[in-house]
């Protein structure tokens, strides 16, 4: 006799974003009482007077795919339930203190019961959060009955299967221009794909919101941005987190523009740019840092040769056999969360008897040097050695939380409180020495402390042997609050991010007029960091980014059957090899950052954004056909 | 008889279907050898075989008996001095996650040993088989063209 009777009725699945958005589709999350996972939008000025004062208008559309982050190590944990009670766990991933409160929950403990320790990640990419979270938590499960340490460790099959991927985006663009060459007015919808959960949709679109018209000033913008829930996999935070979507639309969209208004595309971009004071869309002044915009982009230009060669591409030439294309992508980029959380962070500095230093922040290494960034700042800033300086990888119990690695933040805001804390450090030491030796401490060079006259005061060895004989610990706790940001949903206007990045990238490449087969011969990038702390480490964003967003525009997509990834592994999820890719040139441009306290901005993400429009339209000047759907698969042009 | 950094290892018939990569990872702890797809297609398992890169999540103890291999913990000087190789990738700040890096670093070698000074391109395609997903190579073929610099001047 069953016990338990089971109705079950089959729904019709909703793979289409546009078809989860009709009224009468099926609810996917029923208690979230509609598809509409979030929605925002951008009204500015008038946009029935954009389209009076308009002499032309074009309409386009873009379509982008969802992407795999493919980091090399795939998700791992191991948990240990220690026997004073308290849940030890360590990791593959980005945000220890999300997988903390992960942990904590499924085990119904508080948060001071679960300690989650960091160790270097394999890579992450914004993939990292919340399945490494998960996973972590799984084992801590496993852990807590078993009463033995558990290790999962996730298969690539697994990890393709489970994981979040990249949003992806349709995208209609209307755009009204002048005939000097001014934009009148864009308007837009973008619907982004989250799939069945909702992971960090209505962060990663308010991104795609605020950025909506690339970097360009346009007067009349109506912008509607839709996260919508399928069945499909779901999609989440990936380094670029929703701008390499719309500056692939955007970034054609200007050339188109040009184009049809029979302008150079150099110079409508420069007269629709933002620039030193210019206001952005949302009604942001930006005033209070270098806008670099116009500096990267000519840098990048003279760098390759842009004009000179530009007079090379073959536009589809029926006479030839290979053909030639050079593009051009311009960016800027809001930095760290932005009016998107709450953002701040906080670092410790710990100086031990014999003068050696044990710096400790909120941040998390994901294999980008956010360590040796910490280490060389705090170096800089107490005058010593880096070899005087340990990172301690930080533990959740032992440091408040820090918001997540992620939002290219890691070196601005653990940047900023690691230069906070050795601000009060100094403070501290200086109080010690004027007290001894009546002299006011002025500076901390190469070990040794100095008066306002330049003269010696005394070894840094000395001062911190002084101050534990005094009795005073020379341990400081530095914060870092992201200057205020706002936003208003209703209009979509506020000073959306506190501080920007800009950002140019010009890729060569060449077009197998038979296959269709994309060579790409040369990438140069130039990127505004504010300050360059470790400069080869700089450029490693770089390189990495570039080949990133090269993918992204040429080979990455995760096609589904029935809402599942199909790719299970690298054989058939193909990201690029040595062999794909060209000889890169970084150029790092410095314009130090009023507001942030290292004067160093971020990096990790504005270096992806750009490639894969850059290539876009470097085909088009190869081929002389424009592509809408990334990745870009050049049709076989010739029979 | 496996010889593993100079060190010999009896293999009991029992071990003989264990994939090599399992058996240093677990049975010898040398961790630096890293598994990152299973199937033979990203690198990350690169060990040398009798001076050959080899993927050892594609081979059993059976495959590899007699032979003399060597991981990423058995390159550097006896007084751990860092093998001219990791030194250059450090240098050239080729390494970000460091997940790719020691199968990076065999390939490497295994490429180095046959040809003293080998082009870009060669080492490009030399590197080929070996994925990364952080650095975009580049400073990885400069750090392979640093140390080729040093060790044969
Ligand atoms: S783990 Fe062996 S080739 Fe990928
Ligand atoms: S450094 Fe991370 S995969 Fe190569």
């Amino acid at each position: 006799m069953p016990l338990i009777k089971l109705e079950l009725e089959e729904l019709p699945a909703l793979y289409d974003p546009e078809a989860a958005l009709q009224p009468d589709a099926p609810l996917i999350n029923e208690e979230h009482g509609s598809n509409i996972c979030n929605y925002h939008c951008v009204r500015t000025g008038d946009i029935t007077e954009g389209e009076e004062d308009a002499d032309l208008v074009i309409e386009r559309s873009f379509n982008t795919s969802r992407v795999e982050h493919a980091y090399l190590e795939p998700e791992c944990g191991l948990a240990h339930f220690r026997p004073d009670g308290v849940m030890e766990v360590i990791g593959s991933m980005q945000h220890p203190f999300s997988t903390r409160r992960f942990v904590a929950s499924t085990l119904s403990l508080s948060l001071k019961d679960v300690e989650v320790k960091t160790v270097p990640m394999g890579g992450g990419f914004g993939g990292k959060d919340d399945t490494a979270a998960l996973v972590c938590a799984r084992a801590a499960l496993c852990a807590y009955l078993v009463k033995r340490p558990v290790k999962l460790v996730y298969s690539r099959e697994m990890s393709m299967r489970e994981s979040y991927k990249r949003h992806p985006y349709t995208m209609q663009y209307r755009m009204g221009l002048k005939r000097d060459g001014h934009i009148t007015f864009v308007k837009v919808r973008m619907v982004a794909d989250g799939g069945a959960y909702c992971s960090v949709t209505p962060w990663v679109t308010w991104r795609s919101t605020v950025q909506c018209c690339g970097c360009y000033m346009v007067p009349n913008v109506h912008c509607d941005v839709y996260g919508v829930y399928t069945n499909n996999v779901f999609t989440g935070a990936f380094r670029g987190f929703g701008s390499p979507q719309v500056n692939f639309a955007i970034e054609q969209l200007v050339e188109i523009a040009a184009q049809e208004l029979g302008m150079d595309e150099l110079d409508f971009r420069r007269l629709n740019m933002v620039k030193q004071g210019s206001t952005t869309i949302t009604n942001q002044v930006l005033d209070t840092h270098t806008v670099s915009l116009q500096e990267v982009m000519d840098k990048v230009l003279s760098e390759i040769d842009y004009e000179t060669k530009r007079k090379n591409c073959s536009y589809g030439d029926p006479a030839m056999d290979k053909w030639y294309g050079i593009g051009l992508a311009i960016s800027y980029r809001g930095m760290s969360l932005g009016a998107e959380g709450t953002d701040f962070n906080s670092a410790i500095v710990n100086v031990q008897p014999d003068g050696s230093v044990l710096i400790e922040t909120g941040v998390h290494e994901n294999g980008q040097g956010s360590e040796s960034a910490m280490i060389l700042i705090a170096a800089e800033e107490l005058g010593l050695d880096v070899k005087r300086i340990r990172y301690r990888m930080p533990s959740t119990s032992n440091i408040p939380d820090g918001g997540t690695t992620v939002a290219s933040r890691g070196t601005l805001l653990g940047g900023g409180a690691t230069t906070n804390a050795c601000r009060i450090l100094k403070g501290i030491i200086s109080e010690v020495l004027e007290k001894q030796y009546g002299k006011k401490a002025s500076s901390f060079v190469d070990g040794n402390i100095l008066d306002e006259n330049g003269e010696l005061i005394c070894a840094w060895e000395e001062a911190i042997r002084l101050c534990y004989n005094k009795q005073v610990y020379p341990y400081a706790f530095g914060v870092f609050q992201a200057p205020r940001v706002s936003w208003d949903e209703e209009t979509g206007h506020g000073d959306a991010y506190f501080t920007w990045v800009y950002a140019a990238q010009a890729v060569e490449l060449e077009v197998d007029a038979k296959t269709g087969n994309v060579k790409l011969l040369n990438i140069v990038a130039a990127h505004d960091v504010g300050k360059a702390i470790n400069p080869e480490l700089v450029k490693g964003q770089f390189y990495g980014g570039m080949a990133m967003g090269a993918g992204y525009g040429l080979l990455e997509e995760v096609p589904l059957k029935a809402g599942t990834p199909i790719p299970t592994n690298y054989h058939q999820y193909r990201v690029f090899r040595a062999t794909d890719l060209p000889e890169m040139t970084a150029i790092i441009v410095e314009n130090p950052d009023p507001t942030s306290p290292s004067k160093a901005k971020g990096i990790g993400e504005p270096t992806l954004e750009i490639t894969a429009p850059a290539i876009a339209n470097a085909i088009y000047r190869a081929t002389g056909a424009r592509y809408y759907d990334q990745p870009i698969k050049v049709r076989r042009p010739r029979p | 008889m496996i010889t593993v950094n100079g060190l010999e290892h009896h293999i009991p018939e029992t071990l003989y279907e264990t994939k090599l990569s399992t058996w240093l990872r677990e049975d010898l702890a040398l961790t630096g050898t890293k598994i990152a797809c299973d199937i033979g297609v990203c690198g990350s398992c690169t060990v040398l075989i009798d001076g050959e890169a080899k993927r050892s999540c594609k081979l059993y103890l059976k495959d590899v008996l007699g032979t003399q291999i060597t991981t990423i913990e058995g390159i550097a000087g006896e007084d751990g001095t860092l093998h001219p190789l990791q030194q250059a990738f450090i240098d050239a700040g080729a390494i970000q996650c460091g997940f790719c890096t020691p199968g990076m670093v065999l390939s490497a070698l295994a490429l180095l040993m046959i040809n003293h000074h080998p082009t870009r391109s060669e080492i490009r395609q030399a590197l080929k088989g070996n994925i990364c997903r952080c650095t975009g190579y580049q400073q990885i073929i400069d750090a392979v063209e640093m140390a080729a610099k040093h060790m044969y001047p």
